[in-house]
């Protein structure tokens, strides 16, 4: 390993960016405020490039150690950095990504109120997320793991005075605490068992234990938390339900946080552990079922619903799904992978979609959406880039990372391929649907208030409609963001191309892990079945693709038609199979209940409370007797006095006293 | 010879009814004059006990008391008088303006 010396920077330059907004934001202007925040991010990015500059796969990793952080006998921890090729290609996507979306907030949040504080908010989460990629131990892994939890949080619950937002915040955050729960109780383990969370102590530590040996349970333990944490952050089943409602924060935050970045973290970190994972089997197994079943589950959702950032987030749960999918089959370097690509086509598509809001001013239902490409030909242009990319049409990112994923998950079982495609299928399906439904058709905005609906309407309808008027396309501080992402989806898999350049480039981070499980992995160039498997999976994209133009294209009146006919089935679609209902039932209620009468009326009121107020009521009533004492008249005192001498000569009488 | 537990018994009695008329009424006379009473109790149990013992001391306390019970019926009299004469009335309870 070699020591850095600049790793430190990259991090604290968006905290100071944050620290300058926070502090004096308020009375600076708008200009001052974009330019501190770009500054300060842009240089993040630039510090990245630098570091990536002299990096090859070859390289050795950097580290830098800034500071003793816990020395408690052999047990330390430290601040310390460590930048590998696996925390070089999440730097570069977190800074390239984050920079572009700073850019893009400039123009999108100019208007708000609370402009100094969004902007502050977005560098204080690229200086936690640049901690957590940037860390040499789990702990200081954590501090990150938090902090962005901590920034999504306040960036959700954005817009504080609406109550959804609020509430969604909050939701993000204690579900997050959930999975936080389990990642903590994986650390402790690995204090006890290793006596370290230094990444390559604790790598090193597990290296001679083998599936077979007693360890083996441990490790299984061990890995099993760590995905509970992750499932908590990356929003995998049970705990991907706080994902859709962050959707209440700004748009810029659902692309950065909610879509590119935060939630890929643990993507991240189970890639990371992967040392550990290879040795968990089981563990492995359950990162692939839970990794699956999310990318099935949360595509069936994404077909139903009627907001533009709904169906978005619903596309990150199950594309979040693939990557788990890919890392529990072992092929880590695919989960990131599709982690790269997925940053560039869904941080491109939550932008998109945020221009599209913008533009109609503020509506998010696509039913009230449509036609807008005569509008906005550039959102049109771009965001239609992405779909491609997304649904897996060669050449563009999705369809290499994509494919890379269903082939290897095709070489660890069928089963896994199979909902695989089934899930590209329906990927392909919502993805278009959501094209057609904004940006086909005609504009339904503002027509839809009279009653006639949108048919036998032209194009001059809306400009009797209310509000904002006509749709407009957004300004260019907006679009060239847009544009640099669509260029990266449609350029950025061709790193991986055939030569698996992506692959080999990860290569050493992975070496520990691939010992283990890809022995059987079929390096030997592609077989005539790898371009089968490629053919079935771009097929079903482009079948998806056929029939969301069928039916939101050609025969718009059909979907109600079918939605109808399908009865409950589209209601428990719709309504996202009421899982929420059902966690309400299952553990909110419970919880709520189970503190109110029992905590709060219980313990709270019936043994705290009413230990306090009994004994102050007891002292008053008693001080409300011996009051009457001090009445103020003289022959009152005079009686007590007359009493009292005749207790003690009484005393004395009786007693004896000589 | 009369034994000294008689003395000292009329003397607690004497006592007894100065205080009890102190607490009880409401006339100042009345009070006043209940105070006496007790001196006089005290008084009585001085000299009885100094006729016990045979020592003058007790006798001479006497003297003393009687003298402070003189100044103080002068000016305790004089108060009286001049309470009446402003208020028109010996209530002590109607008299309790320096009381809170």
């Amino acid at each position: 390993m070699t020591p850095n010396p600049y790793l430190w920077l990259v991090p604290i330059l968006p905290l100071a960016g944050a620290a300058i907004n926070g502090f004096f934001g308020r009375r600076s202007s708008k200009k001052a405020i974009s330019t501190v925040a770009l500054v300060f991010c842009g240089a993040a990015f630039a510090m990245a490039l630098f570091l990536a500059a002299g990096f090859s796969s070859a390289s050795a990793p950097y580290y830098l150690d800034l500071a003793h952080w816990i020395r408690s006998g052999n047990f330390q921890v430290d601040f310390s950095f460590y930048l590998d090729q696996l925390s070089l290609v999440m730097l570069l996507v977190v800074t390239g990504v984050g920079f572009l979306i700073h850019i893009y907030s400039v123009g999108y949040m100019w208007d708000d109120d609370g402009y100094y504080r969004f902007m502050s908010y977005l560098n204080l989460f690229m200086f936690f997320m640049l901690t957590l990629v940037l860390a040499k131990n789990y702990l200081v892994m954590f501090i990150g793991w938090e902090g962005v939890g901590l920034a999504s949080y306040l960036l959700i619950g954005f817009w504080f005075t609406k109550d959804s937002a609020a509430a969604a915040g909050k939701k993000a955050f204690i579900v997050n605490r959930i999975g936080d729960f389990g990642f903590l109780i994986a650390l402790f383990l690995m204090i006890k068992h290793f006596g370290s969370l230094d990444f390559t102590r604790v790598f090193a530590a597990v290296q001679p234990l083998s599936p077979e040996t007693a360890g083996a349970g441990l490790l299984t333990a061990i890995g099993l938390l760590l995905m509970v944490g992750a499932a908590g952050k990356s929003a995998q089943i049970p705990l991907y339900v706080w994902l859709p409602d962050a959707m209440e924060g700004p748009t810029p935050v659902s692309a950065l946080i909610h879509a590119a970045t935060m939630v890929t973290a643990g993507v991240y970190m189970v890639a990371r552990s992967s040392a550990i994972f290879e040795r968990a089997p089981m563990a492995m197994m359950v990162v692939a079922i839970i990794g699956t079943l999310t990318a099935l589950f949360a595509a069936t959702i994404g077909i139903a619903q009627t907001d533009i950032k709904k169906v978005l987030a619903y596309s990150t749960v199950s594309q979040l799904g693939y990557m788990f999918m890919a890392c529990g089959v072992g092929a880590f370097s695919a989960g990131i992978f599709h982690l790269m690509t997925h940053a560039f086509f869904k941080g491109l598509l939550f932008l998109a979609a945020g221009s599209v809001i913008h533009g109609v001013g503020g509506e998010q239902d696509m039913r009230k959406m449509g036609g807008l490409r005569v509008y906005m030909p550039w959102t049109f242009a771009t965001m239609g880039i992405a779909t491609l990319a997304i649904a897996g049409i060669p050449p563009l990112a999705g369809f290499w990372s994509k494919d890379e994923i269903l082939w290897k998950a095709f070489n660890a079982s069928w089963v896994y391929w199979l909902i695989g495609v089934i899930t590209a299928f329906i990927t392909s399906f919502y993805m278009f649907r959501l094209m057609y439904m904004t940006f086909g058709g005609e504009y339904r905005g503002g027509a839809a208030q009279d009653a006639h609906g949108h048919d036998a309407h032209g194009h001059d309808d809306h400009s009797h409609g209310h509000g904002h008027g006509e749709p407009h396309e957004s300004p260019w501080v907006m679009l060239g963001p847009l544009v640099v992402l669509a260029v990266l989806s449609v350029f950025g898999g061709w790193v991986a191309g055939y030569n698996n350049h992506f692959e080999q480039f990860l290569a050493p981070v992975f070496q520990g892990a691939s010992d283990v499980a890809q022995e059987a992995s079929p390096e030997a160039g592609k077989s005539t079945l790898e371009y089968l498997l490629m053919v079935v999976s771009v097929g079903v994209a482009g079948l998806g693709w056929l029939l969301a133009y069928l039916l939101y294209s050609r025969r718009p009146e059909l979907p109600a038609r079918i939605a109808a006919s399908l009865g409950g089935l589209y209601q428990a679609v719709s309504n996202k199979y009421y899982i929420d209902e059902l966690y309400a039932v299952l553990f909110v209620k419970p919880l709520v209940d189970g503190s109110t009468t029992i905590l709060w009326h219980g313990v709270d009121q019936g043994i705290i409370d009413a230990t306090v107020n009994d004994s102050a009521d007891a002292a008053r009533h008693v001080s409300d007797r011996a009051r009457h004492m001090q009445s103020g008249n003289l022959r009152s005192y005079a009686g007590w006095i007359a009493a009292g001498a005749a207790v003690v000569i009484a005393y004395m009488v009786w007693m004896g006293v000589r | 010879m009369v034994p000294l537990s008689y003395y000292l018994l009329l003397s607690g009695i004497l006592f007894v009814c100065g205080v009890l008329g102190f607490l009880i009424k409401r006339n100042i006379i009345t009070i006043f004059m209940s105070i006496e009473l007790m001196l006089n109790g005290v008084n009585l149990s001085f000299v009885a006990f100094a006729a016990h013992w045979h020592a003058l001391s007790g006798q001479v306390f006497v003297f003393f008391v009687m003298v402070v019970a003189a100044a103080e019926a002068a000016v305790g009299l004089a108060i009286i008088i001049a309470v009446y004469r402003t208020r028109e009335t010996l209530n002590v309870d109607q008299v309790n303006l320096l009381k809170l």
